[in-house]
This record gives C-alpha cells, sequence and structure tokens, in this order.
C-alpha cells in the first residue's frame, strides 16, 4: 500500500499526468460534439456511433502511460525508486496499478461523456442506454483505456525513450494496425488478431458501420477484451522483467 | 582498536563490465563503522559505478557487497538503513522538492513530518513548493541531501557531494558531513580530490581503474604513498650521482635550471656527508616533503585511464 501512495503521490505531482488526462477527455467530447452536429444522412446513429472518436483519447493515454515511466528513465528517479523499493516488480507494479486507475477512470469519462454530449445534441436519437451491449460500449471504455496504459507502461519500461516509446505507440496504434489490411489475401485475417483492433471489437465502434465488409469475427467481444488484456498483461510483464534484470 | 568497528559495507571480489571493458575489476575493501571513509580514485576509475552496486542499481558482473552484513535487495524499507545522494540531479525538473521528498518517504512508510524536519535540516523549507528543476546546483545538493537523510539512515553514501559547488556550498557539505560523522553515523563519501577527502575522512578506500590500490586510515596513506625524495645540485653532478648509486640511493635527473639529481632512498645527511668525505661541491640540498595530492598522483599515476598527450608522453 505505501508504494501505491508513493506512486500516487508521484504521478499526481507533475503538470503532464493532469494536462493528458484533461486533454484525453476534452479531445473525444468535442469532436463527438461536431460529430453529432453533423451527424444524420450517411451516419447511421447508434451507441457505437457515440465512441467513434474515444480513440483520441485513448491515445493521448498512451502517452500519459508512457511518460509516467519514461520520464522516469528521463530525470533519474527511477534510480531513486529502485533504492527506495529495491523490490523493482513491487514498485513498477504499483506503478502499473496507479496507472491503471487513472486511465481507467479516464475512460469511464470519455464513455459516457462521448455519450451524453451526442445525446444531448441529438436527443431524439434513441441513445438510451438499453441493453447490456450498450453499456458495455460506454463503460467498456474504462477497461479499454487502463489496459492500453498498462500496454503503454509495458513498452515505456522496455524503450525508456519518451520519444522512441511514444512514437512506437502512436505509430503502430494509429497506422500499422489499419495498413495491415492493405497487404493482399491474408492482410484482414491478420488484422482480426491485432491488439486495438481487439479492443475495438469489444467496444463495438462502427460494428454497424455500412462502410465495413460484413465478416465473421474469430472472437466475441467478451472473447476480444480478454484477448487485449492477455496482450496488455505479457507486453507489461515483458518490461518488468527486463527492469528486474536490467541495470538502473 | 580497528578490530573492535563493526564492518558496515563490505566488498569482496566486486567486478563489473560493460562489453570488454572493465570498470570495476576484483574489488575487495571494508568500511568501518561510524567512520567516515574517503572513496578516492580518478575521474572513471569506478567509483560511481561501485557506488551503484552497493545501492543494487547495477548488478555486480561478479563479486559481492554487503551493507551491515544483507545484499541491499534484501533490506527492509532500505531508506531507513542507508541514505544515498549520488546524483543531485535525478529530480523531475517538475516536481516540487517538497512533492520529490514526499514520495520516497511514502514508499518506506515514513511520516510526512519527516518531509519538513529534513527539509528544515538543509534549509530548504522556504523554497519547499518550489520545482527542483529551478533550484542551483547547491540547492539540488542539498535537496539530495535532505533525501538522504529521510529515513535516519546510520549509513551514508555520497558521490563526489562536492563537485561544482560554489566554495560556500563545498563548506557547508564539509560541515555536514562532520556533524553526520560526530554524530557516529557511518559515511562513505567519493571524490577525485585528495585534499577533499584530507578535510573530511578519516579512512581512505582508493582504486585506479577499477582496482584497489590502497585501504587504511588517512595518515599512514600519506605517509606510505610520499617517499621523501632530496634535490641536489651540484656543478660535479656526474661524480656525485655515482657516489651516491655506490652508496645505496637511486639517483633520478632533476630537469631544472642549473640541472640536479632528485635522490631516494637516502636522506639530506647522509648525502651531504657523502658530499664533503669526497670533496665535492653542494650548491643545493633540498629535501622534498612530499604532500597529499603528489602522494595520491604517484598512487593513481599509473592507473589514470585518459592521460593527456603531454603527460604520456614525458612519462
Amino acid at each position: 500500500m505505501s508504494l501505491v501512495s508513493a506512486e500516487r503521490i508521484k504521478l499526481f505531482s507533475t503538470r503532464s499526468p493532469w494536462a493528458c488526462g484533461l486533454l484525453a477527455i476534452a479531445l473525444p467530447v468535442a469532436f463527438t460534439a461536431l460529430l453529432a452536429a453533423q451527424a444524420g444522412g450517411d451516419l447511421e446513429i447508434d451507441i457505437g456511433a457515440t465512441q467513434l472518436t474515444a480513440g483520441l483519447g485513448r491515445s493521448v493515454v498512451l502517452v500519459l502511460a508512457a511518460l509516467a515511466v519514461t520520464s522516469e528513465y528521463r530525470f533519474g528517479t527511477i534510480r531513486s525508486t529502485f533504492q527506495a523499493v529495491p523490490n523493482r516488480s513491487a514498485a513498477l507494479l504499483a506503478k502499473a496499478l496507479v496507472v491503471a486507475g487513472l486511465t481507467g477512470v479516464i475512460g469511464a469519462c470519455v464513455g459516457f461523456g462521448c455519450w451524453a454530449m451526442f445525446r444531448l445534441i441529438k436527443p431524439n436519437a434513441g441513445l438510451a442506454l438499453d441493453s447490456g451491449q450498450d453499456w458495455r460500449t460506454v463503460a467498456g471504455q474504462a477497461l479499454v483505456f487502463a489496459l492500453a496504459a498498462l500496454l503503454a507502461l509495458g513498452v515505456g519500461i522496455l524503450v525508456r525513450q519518451t520519444a522512441g516509446a511514444v512514437a512506437l505507440l502512436l505509430v503502430y496504434s494509429l497506422l500499422v494496425e489499419s495498413l495491415v489490411t492493405l497487404i493482399p489475401k491474408v492482410g484482414q485475417d491478420i488484422q482480426h488478431w491485432l491488439p486495438f483492433f481487439a479492443a475495438d471489437r469489444f467496444i463495438g465502434v462502427g460494428r454497424d458501420n455500412g462502410a465495413r465488409e460484413v465478416v465473421d469475427l474469430p472472437l466475441t467481444p467478451w472473447g476480444y477484451l480478454l484477448y487485449f488484456a492477455v496482450i496488455a498483461l505479457a507486453v507489461l510483464t515483458a518490461g518488468i522483467f527486463s527492469a528486474t534484470r536490467r541495470d538502473a | 582498536m580497528r578490530a573492535t568497528i563493526g564492518r558496515m559495507i563490505e566488498a569482496s571480489g566486486l567486478t563489473k563490465r560493460y562489453g570488454r571493458t572493465v570498470a570495476v575489476d576484483n574489488l575487495s575493501f571494508t568500511v568501518g563503522e561510524g567512520r567516515v571513509t574517503g572513496f578516492l580514485g580518478p575521474n572513471g576509475a569506478g567509483k560511481s559505478t561501485t557506488m551503484r552496486m552497493i545501492l543494487g542499481l547495477d548488478r555486480p558482473t561478479s563479486g559481492d557487497v554487503l551493507l551491515d552484513g544483507k545484499h541491499y535487495r534484501n533490506l527492509h524499507q532500505p531508506l531507513r538503513t542507508v541514505g544515498a545522494l549520488l546524483d543531485a540531479k535525478w529530480v523531475h525538473p517538475n516536481r516540487s522538492a517538497r512533492a520529490h521528498l514526499r514520495w520516497l518517504a511514502a514508499s518506506n512508510k515514513l511520516p510526512t513530518s519527516r518531509v519538513d524536519e529534513v527539509l528544515d535540516l538543509v534549509g530548504l523549507t522556504s523554497v519547499a513548493k518550489k520545482n527542483a528543476g529551478g533550484f542551483s546546483l547547491g540547492m539540488s545538493q542539498r535537496l539530495g541531501i535532505a533525501a538522504a537523510l529521510l529515513g535516519d539512515p546510520q549509513v551514508l553514501l555520497f558521490d563526489e557531494p562536492v563537485n561544482g559547488l560554489d566554495p560556500e556550498g563545498i563548506l557547508w557539505i564539509r560541515r555536514f558531513m562532520h556533524q553526520l560523522a560526530e554524530n557516529g553515523r557511518t559515511v562513505f563519501v567519493s571524490s577525485h580530490l585528495l585534499s577533499e577527502m584530507a578535510q573530511t575522512a578519516q579512512d581512505l578506500v582508493v582504486i585506479g581503474r577499477g582496482k584497489l590500490i590502497y585501504q587504511g586510515t588517512v595518515e599512514d596513506f600519506i605517509a606510505h604513498a610520499t617517499e621523501t625524495t632530496v634535490l641536489v645540485r651540484s656543478p660535479q653532478l656526474d661524480a656525485l650521482a655515482e657516489l651516491l648509486r655506490i652508496g645505496g640511493g637511486t639517483v633520478a635527473p632533476d630537469t631544472g635550471t642549473p640541472p640536479g639529481l632528485r635522490v631516494s632512498g637516502m636522506d639530506s645527511a647522509e648525502i651531504g656527508e657523502l658530499a664533503a668525505a669526497n670533496g665535492i661541491v653542494l650548491h643545493e640540498l633540498n629535501p622534498q616533503v612530499g604532500s597529499l595530492e603528489q602522494a595520491f598522483m604517484q598512487l593513481t599515476g599509473d592507473a589514470v585511464e585518459y592521460h593527456t598527450h603531454e603527460e604520456a608522453s614525458s612519462a
């Protein structure tokens, strides 16, 4: 518990997590307002449509989580951390817990914030949360954000440099996963097993979007969440393992 | 008497390799309880690497270092046992001094009141809420010392604490270390300046190129390392040199003007008598007392990793 409070003090005593946190919420909610105002016509309005911009917030959260550890390497405080807590796994797990907690709250704010904003602008679109599926789409952002943050934390521990970790995370999540579909024949099959695609399938973003080819997906939404969780935790574990082996 | 002093830090066969470079080479030494021990060596001798290994930050390639008989990683709440200042710049620039100490305190279950105590102790109370990034080196150093003292530890490690400080800062650190020693704490402090160590330390561990050169008291080090030489000038240098060699002295030419001889293994009385008995005129007979810095240079001269070219060619 003392380790968790140390990490909590650490995270909230600098400005960047606050700035990232606010940006992660404000950005998707603001874009949702624009989207909702122009909605109709092409865009089929359902609960999934309210979450179309949540990915913006998720990208900012990736940066927040990576920074939480790369800034420690950048400024040498990781050494003070390991000096105060020689059990590096425990120290990094405490950090993971705090980061997951914060980003989970951010995810919930984004999920419900975007939904509320959309509903405010389109009150007649029938956007009440009626089914378990609807709840999963909105509240599920908390889980997706927290797991994405753990993955980013793992990458941060492995890479250690802010620029490298952030570039890797953003280029991968924003570009690589969608470019994979350009590979002839196997591209789409590969995409079905990529982590952020899996996270989106759990949320169900654009599931009824007519533009997307209807294909059989290998996993159910909850199966996809589990799959995403396994990948995120595997990356985090790899990070923690390498930190216990390396010189600080 | 020395035997009754407990061994607070005990390194045995400590070795650290980075690829083909050997930073620390089979280093064994002990640091006595309740004493100030200087850790001396030229830049790049492996002092910081050794300190990082003591604190469990770097993993030794081989060998071991124990604190009060335990590995650092097995210490429960280590800040209560060992305080260290390795680099004053290891703070987040946008975090306040107080917040920096607060998270350290929390990690070892130390009360927040202790944070304010140590801030007061190092005189940073008035800037406690300011971001550490705006601190001068002297202030950062004080913050680092505050962090080291947080857990009221019996053992303190400081790596080059006076490096880059202004005279006022140096004086403050020096006084502070004396105070710590008077409280009976074990202090292990590194420096590349022997004169600094002579001011603060009782014992010395001297290393060069990662190898142990000397371990013992400061007094013994100076006696052991400063070989007294005698500078002789005479118009009959060649004849004198021959006589001195026969008499059992070691003779080296001195390149001053006029040229002279640097004699070791004989004192000035013996040389004077020898010259008089053989009718040789002496213009100068000057015993040279070795200084601390000379002693240090003499011992570590071969072990300095990066000679300048001038030094290398004249050596």
